[in-house]
């Protein structure tokens, strides 16, 4: 089952008309033509769509918290930040089939009463920004942008704004900061974008893959896209697949399917590389935790895990891990666990935005600290230390990425310890080029 | 120092896409295309950026020090950013890296005595699954290998 990317190999669908041919802006005519914005926030509700940024907040409910005082612009920003390493399905989605997303914004606009709306992406990204401005001029010039849209009387302008290059930005507030013009720094919150938001006026701000996937609840109905999926977690997910897999790359998989057939069947990640075994994965991008082979592939009652959010979320943190974005990062026996750490832990420390004491400082003393220990100079008491930072940033700071920032360092030693005491114990073997741990009885395959 | 005349005229295009009163929403994308224009992103390039928008000079010096696509430094011709992040290192990242930076004889942060290339460390790109990555400028280079560094550079060199 696709809906974001059923045509996405098709030569020119990155064109209008190409995009057209395969049943393009048929749900823009649908929403302007034969609805009105409640009705379409109403389809969105039934959808059960869960937010695709990380989250997993429903996308029809966050619709319907905007404030609407009289008089005043409401705005949809696109979130195409795309930064949690781990994560390029949004990246793939616009360089491949910008309309995709571009008609999901003009649905979503008309659904929020927003008569300009943003599409904020990574500043790296900008090959993709050149792509979807072409596509932007085109939907203009066929009458889908601009003034009076297909004579209905709403009027939408669609910009793109480049970012600079900070990870924070992803952060809802951060990006409506950056998108101000102003150092990326997250806003207390409340009060929530959807009352005060970018300029002060109310805001929604949702993924790209969440906004994409509008137009498809818009054309088929908010109830066929609840029978995809199981429970709470309807529809399609765009999974960024990456690391020691035969066949990385982004799929849409149906929400639900086993977290092995995904990693192990040919339609999807086509099993670990030649010769080699699972040994852990990263399921949602960098910020979840990290769980063994055993604990991906089974919840702790001995079930299947399924690729769902409350599957992945089985067992809490002690055993369970979350969807988040998607980014599914699978390691084999040859991955250093400590030393993935530290690139997470390196990454988390730069991209802090230093505004709350546990997470600016605390960043830093975790990325020096596993530092030491991968370059042979832990200490003994480093593991713990580890452990009672992660703890104090936790829930300590304005934005999550404090906590974002611990999670994978706690996870990593909770599941790992033994890699983190062998470092420390066996700095003269931990330090040559390529060392890994192995667990007494592990073989590599 | 000025924009060619076709830049001043997107630059007072990229203003009108703001409510009026709000052009300092525009900060990013001059200085994306001021970087373009200038390589880096001196005081002066920053001071002009600042007098295109009319706010003050050190509106735009907190934005550039805050975001990593600017630089504060003079660089080489090809600036070649580099993943350093987790599931590029997976694909044999580290090694690729070691060998970028021999191959160019400098480390990273550093510009070639020739001034042709700049070598500088960056965060995921959001292209994980095609990694090893680096980028320069828009250019996204995917699956890196030490031959495909060798064969990257010797094409830049020429
Ligand atoms: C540190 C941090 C980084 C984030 N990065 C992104 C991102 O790159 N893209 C994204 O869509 N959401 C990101 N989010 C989540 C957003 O704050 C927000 O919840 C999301 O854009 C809402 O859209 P959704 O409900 O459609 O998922 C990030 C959150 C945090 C705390
Ligand atoms: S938690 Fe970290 S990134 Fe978020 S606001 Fe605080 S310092 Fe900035
Ligand atoms: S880790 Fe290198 S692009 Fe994501």
């Amino acid at each position: 089952m696709k809906i974001l990317t059923e045509h996405i190999d098709v030569p020119g669908i990155e064109t209008i008309d190409v995009f057209c041919k395969h049943g393009g802006y048929q749900a823009v005519e649908k929403a302007i033509k034969k609805m009105s914005p409640d009705e379409v926030t109403e389809e969105v509700k039934k959808s059960g769509l869960r937010g695709r940024g990380g989250a997993g907040f429903p996308v029809g409910m966050k619709w319907s918290f905007l404030a609407k005082p009289e008089g005043i612009p409401r705005y949809l920003v696109c979130n195409a930040d795309e930064s949690e390493p781990g994560t390029f399905k949004d990246h793939y989605l616009m360089w491949k089939s910008p309309h995709t997303l571009i008609e999901g914004m003009i649905v979503s606009s008309f659904a929020l009463g927003a008569n300009t709306s943003y599409i904020y992406v990574r500043g790296e990204l900008m090959y993709v920004i050149h792509i979807l401005e072409k596509a932007i001029q085109e939907a203009y010039d066929k009458g889908y942008l601009g003034k009076n849209i297909l004579g209905s009387g709403y009027d939408l302008d669609l910009y793109v704004q480049a970012g600079g290059g900070a990870y924070i930005c992803g952060e809802e507030t951060a990006l409506l900061e950056s998108l101000e013009g102003k150092r990326g720094n997250p806003r207390i919150k409340p009060p929530f974008p959807a009352v005060k938001g970018v300029w002060q006026c109310p805001t929604v701000v949702n993924n790209v893959e969440s906004i994409a996937a509008t137009s498809w609840i818009i054309n088929h109905g908010g109830d066929a896209y609840a029978a995809i999926g199981i429970g709470r977690s309807t529809g399609t997910k765009l999974i960024s697949a990456s690391g020691h897999i035969r066949k990385p790359g982004v799929y849409e998989i149906p929400l639900g399917i086993t977290v092995e057939d995904f990693i192990y069947s040919d339609e999807w990640c086509g099993g670990i590389r030649d010769g080699h075994k699972l040994k852990a994965v990263v399921a949602g991008g960098s910020s979840v935790p990290i769980l063994s082979a055993e604990m991906i592939l089974n919840t702790v009652n001995g079930e299947k895990r399924l690729m769902t959010y409350e599957s992945l979320s089985d067992g809490g943190f002690v055993t369970g891990t979350m969807l988040g974005s998607g980014g599914f990062i699978v390691m084999d026996e040859t991955t250093c666990i400590v030393h993935n750490t530290l690139t997470f832990a390196r990454f988390y420390h730069h991209e802090s935005c230093g505004q709350c004491s546990p997470c600016r400082e605390g960043t830093g003393w975790m990325d020096k600290v596993i530092y030491r220990i991968e370059h042979g100079k832990g200490r003994k008491e480093d593991i713990d230390l580890l452990v009672d930072v992660a703890k104090k940033i936790e829930g300590n700071t304005i934005c999550p990425l404090g906590d974002a920032a611990a999670w994978p360092v706690a996870a990593a030693i909770r599941h790992f310890r033994d890699e983190f005491e062998w470092h420390i114990e066996h700095p003269e073997l931990a330090i040559q080029p390529g060392a890994v741990y192995m667990r007494p009885g592990a073989s590599w395959a | 120092m000025s924009f060619p005349a076709e830049t001043l005229e997107l630059v007072q295009k990229i203003i009108k896409r703001y409510p009026k009163g709000k052009h300092k929403s525009a900060i990013l994308p001059i200085l994306h295309l001021a970087q373009a224009e200038w390589k880096w992103c001196s005081t002066e390039v920053m001071d002009y950026v600042a007098y295109l928008l009319s706010i003050e000079p050190v509106e735009v010096y907190e934005v550039t020090s805050f975001y990593t696509m600017f630089h504060l430094e003079p660089v080489g011709e090809h600036v070649i950013e580099y993943c350093r992040t987790g599931p590029c290192c997976l694909m044999g990242g580290v090694e690729v890296y070691d060998h970028l930076k021999k191959r160019l004889g400098i480390q990273t942060g550093e510009t070639t005595a020739d001034g042709k290339f700049t070598i500088k460390e960056v965060e995921c790109l959001a292209a994980c699954g095609w990694g090893p990555v680096f980028q320069i400028r828009e250019k996204f280079y995917m699956q890196l290998t030490a031959e495909k560094v060798d064969q990257i550079i010797d094409e830049l060199s020429k």
